[in-house]
């Protein structure tokens, strides 16, 4: 098992090193010159071929491609993502505070749709064909096919301004994660619960659960023993799920100026502002990556048939 | 056809398939069904409620909210399916290649594939786009860039599962060309599979793409996108309400009847999923299900 976990580890290094070596490529792919768009975006009025060649000289970019990436890969172990080309910060003060705000958000929303997911799958498993089984996929359904910054912003119509409940945006007390989380559960639970229902139903045709029922065994006692071995497929699932959610509450976000990733990135896309989509995307995929391996090594842990697949 | 023969078998399938049809006609001819100039400015019309003559009322612009639903068709729809044909096409070349020849091929087309998939998707969408800069264009692009090696991996998988066949192996050993025997033996088999996992994924870009546009990186103004409108309708919210239900409605219903077809072509297309269906019938609780049924009839 131990060698599993560490076999797990190590193969990330690589991975994290194409994944660094990827972005760097891609930012680089730009059509336009990152000098001129320092300069743009420095709102120079008047850009000079002199200027240019200074601007690059002042950021390194005049060295070789490969001499580039190096020194940056170095001083992004540093977590130092150089500066903002539009406000001259440094890219790590902007997106360490925006990447944590963000994180609170996926974790709290991930455990609201474990808790619904599981819930909902429950009573559909057991009142599978029923009435309250048909109705609850039938409405999932619908909310899958919603837009959801457009419940985002009807819920801040209703719940938020005509009603006055709740505050409509920014990250101030516990109220303001109501309505982000319950529009990123109801967008993704509607997804989940099925995999948590399959799974249970699946188990419910299984020999043990004959056996039980022959000896006796209340259908409360039942259930929870099926609940537990569907379970496994349900955190397989929900592994996948973190990281998916970490990277694309963007839209949530920024419907309700949320002080996370989101909104910056945005904001930094539409300035084209490349440090800090460059910062953006390594720190979430690497975030993607670390989540991933958690979550197979948990689904190791469960299962050991797993193991041996590397 | 034997398609519309068990799709019209199944109502809400039957349903969502017109539903499909019909927006992809009155998207493609939207000038001949549009009542107005989707872009003609009325400032008298303001926030003018649903008339005869506006069937959906006015936006903040006076303009026809019906002609720019009609015309929002296109780039909300049917450019979302190109990029999806697209990004499906160039998967499957990769995944074939993959898949049928095995070896050095697979191992560095799969290697490229791992390594796009280590992105977050939504992630790569963003960065790609700030990078080409905003409008819908450069987010069909960046998605065809980002989808692709999904669809390469399973349409590899599924390859690799009908080429160890009997009948594959058969046809190698005869002889005959590896071109013929992919189109004749393993495109119609490996074309189920394609089907059903494209369809699956055409609900989910229509919302993901109307989002970005809602964030203000898609379509650019005047032109109607339902994304956009939406994004038109918020600057206004408090005031009328009623501007964001046309869009957001239209939105629901095509992505709902694509989720619908979606799963009944899964049901349709894939006989190992209903072959592992039936064998629960059998299975031994209800099999005394059914003896206590016999017993008590």
């Amino acid at each position: 098992m131990a060698s599993y976990i560490l076999r797990r580890i190590l193969i990330m290094i690589p991975l994290l090193i194409i994944i660094s070596f990827v972005t760097f490529v891609l930012i680089n792919l730009s059509p336009l010159d990152p000098a001129e768009v320092v300069l743009q975006s420095q709102g120079v009025p008047q850009i000079t071929d002199q200027l240019i060649a200074e601007t690059k000289e002042e950021f390194g970019m005049d060295k070789p491609f490969l001499v580039q990436y190096f020194h940056w890969f170095i001083s992004c172990l540093q977590l130092d993502f150089g500066h903002s080309y539009v406000t001259g910060k440094p890219v790590w003060s902007l997106i360490g505070p925006a990447f944590l705000n963000t994180l609170k958000l996926t974790v709290v929303s991930s455990v609201a749709i474990i808790a619904l997911s599981i819930l909902l799958g429950v009573i559909c498993a057991v009142r599978e064909g029923k009435m309250i089984d048909k109705s609850i996929r039938g409405v999932s359904f619908f909310l899958t096919a919603m837009p959801s910054y457009w419940l985002a912003s009807l819920m801040i119509l209703y719940i938020s301004v005509k009603l006055n409940l709740l505050p409509t945006s920014g990250m101030n007390s516990f109220k303001s994660y109501i309505l982000p989380v319950a529009i990123i559960t109801i967008s993704y639970a509607g997804i989940y619960f099925r995999n948590v229902r399959t799974s249970m139903i699946n188990n419910l045709n299984e020999d043990y659960v004959l056996y039980g029922r022959a000896c006796g065994l209340s259908e409360k006692k039942i259930t929870i023993h099926i609940l537990r071995n569907s379970l496994q497929v349900a955190i397989s699932i929900f592994g996948m799920a973190v990281p998916i959610i970490l990277g694309s509450t963007v839209v949530i976000e920024n419907v309700f100026a949320w002080p996370g990733l989101g909104s910056l990135s945005i904001q930094a896309i539409l300035s084209r502002d490349f440090p800090i989509i460059q910062a953006y995307v390594l720190v979430l995929a690497t975030a993607f990556v670390i989540f991933n391996t958690l979550s197979d090594i948990v689904n190791a842990v469960m299962n050991p048939k797993l193991r041996s697949n590397l | 056809m034997k398609f519309l023969k068990s799709i019209s078998q199944d109502k809400i399938a039957a349903i969502s398939f017109i539903v499909i049809v019909l927006t992809m006609i009155i998207g493609t001819f939207a000038p001949l069904f549009s009542p107005h100039d989707p872009n003609g400015v009325n400032m008298g019309l303001r926030y003018a409620p649903p008339s005869l003559e506006f069937l959906l009322g006015n936006d903040h612009l006076g303009r026809c909210i019906l002609s720019r639903i009609i015309f929002g068709i296109r780039p909300s729809i049917l450019w979302v399916l190109g990029a999806l044909v697209i990004s499906v096409l160039i998967g499957a070349v990769l995944g074939f290649l993959a898949g049928y020849f095995r070896g050095k091929v697979d191992a560095i087309i799969m290697r490229i594939c791992d390594i796009m998939l280590s992105f977050p998707g939504y992630v790569m969408t963003l960065a790609i786009i700030g990078i080409l800069g905003i409008g819908l264009g450069n987010i069909l692009i960046a998605f065809i860039i980002v989808k692709w090696a999904w669809f390469a991996r399973v349409i590899r998988t599924s390859v690799m599962q009908y080429s160890e066949l009997e009948y594959v192996k058969f046809a190698k050993s005869v002889g005959i060309s590896n071109l013929t025997i992919i189109r004749k033996h393993l495109i119609p088999v490996t074309f189920a599979d394609i089907a059903v996992i494209s369809s699956s994924s055409i609900g989910s870009m229509i919302l993901q793409i109307s989002g970005f546009s809602f964030l203000g990186l898609g379509i650019q103004a005047p032109n109607a996108e339902w994304g956009m409108m939406l994004n038109e309708a918020r600057g206004v919210m408090f005031t009328s309400p009623e501007l964001m239900l046309a869009p957001g409605l239209a939105i629901i219903l095509v992505v709902s009847a694509f989720n619908f077809l979606a799963d009944s072509l899964q049901i349709i297309l894939n006989p190992k999923l209903s072959r592992t269906i039936k064998p629960k019938k059998n299975s031994p609780f209800s099999k005394i299900k059914n003896q206590e049924k016999e017993v008590a009839g």
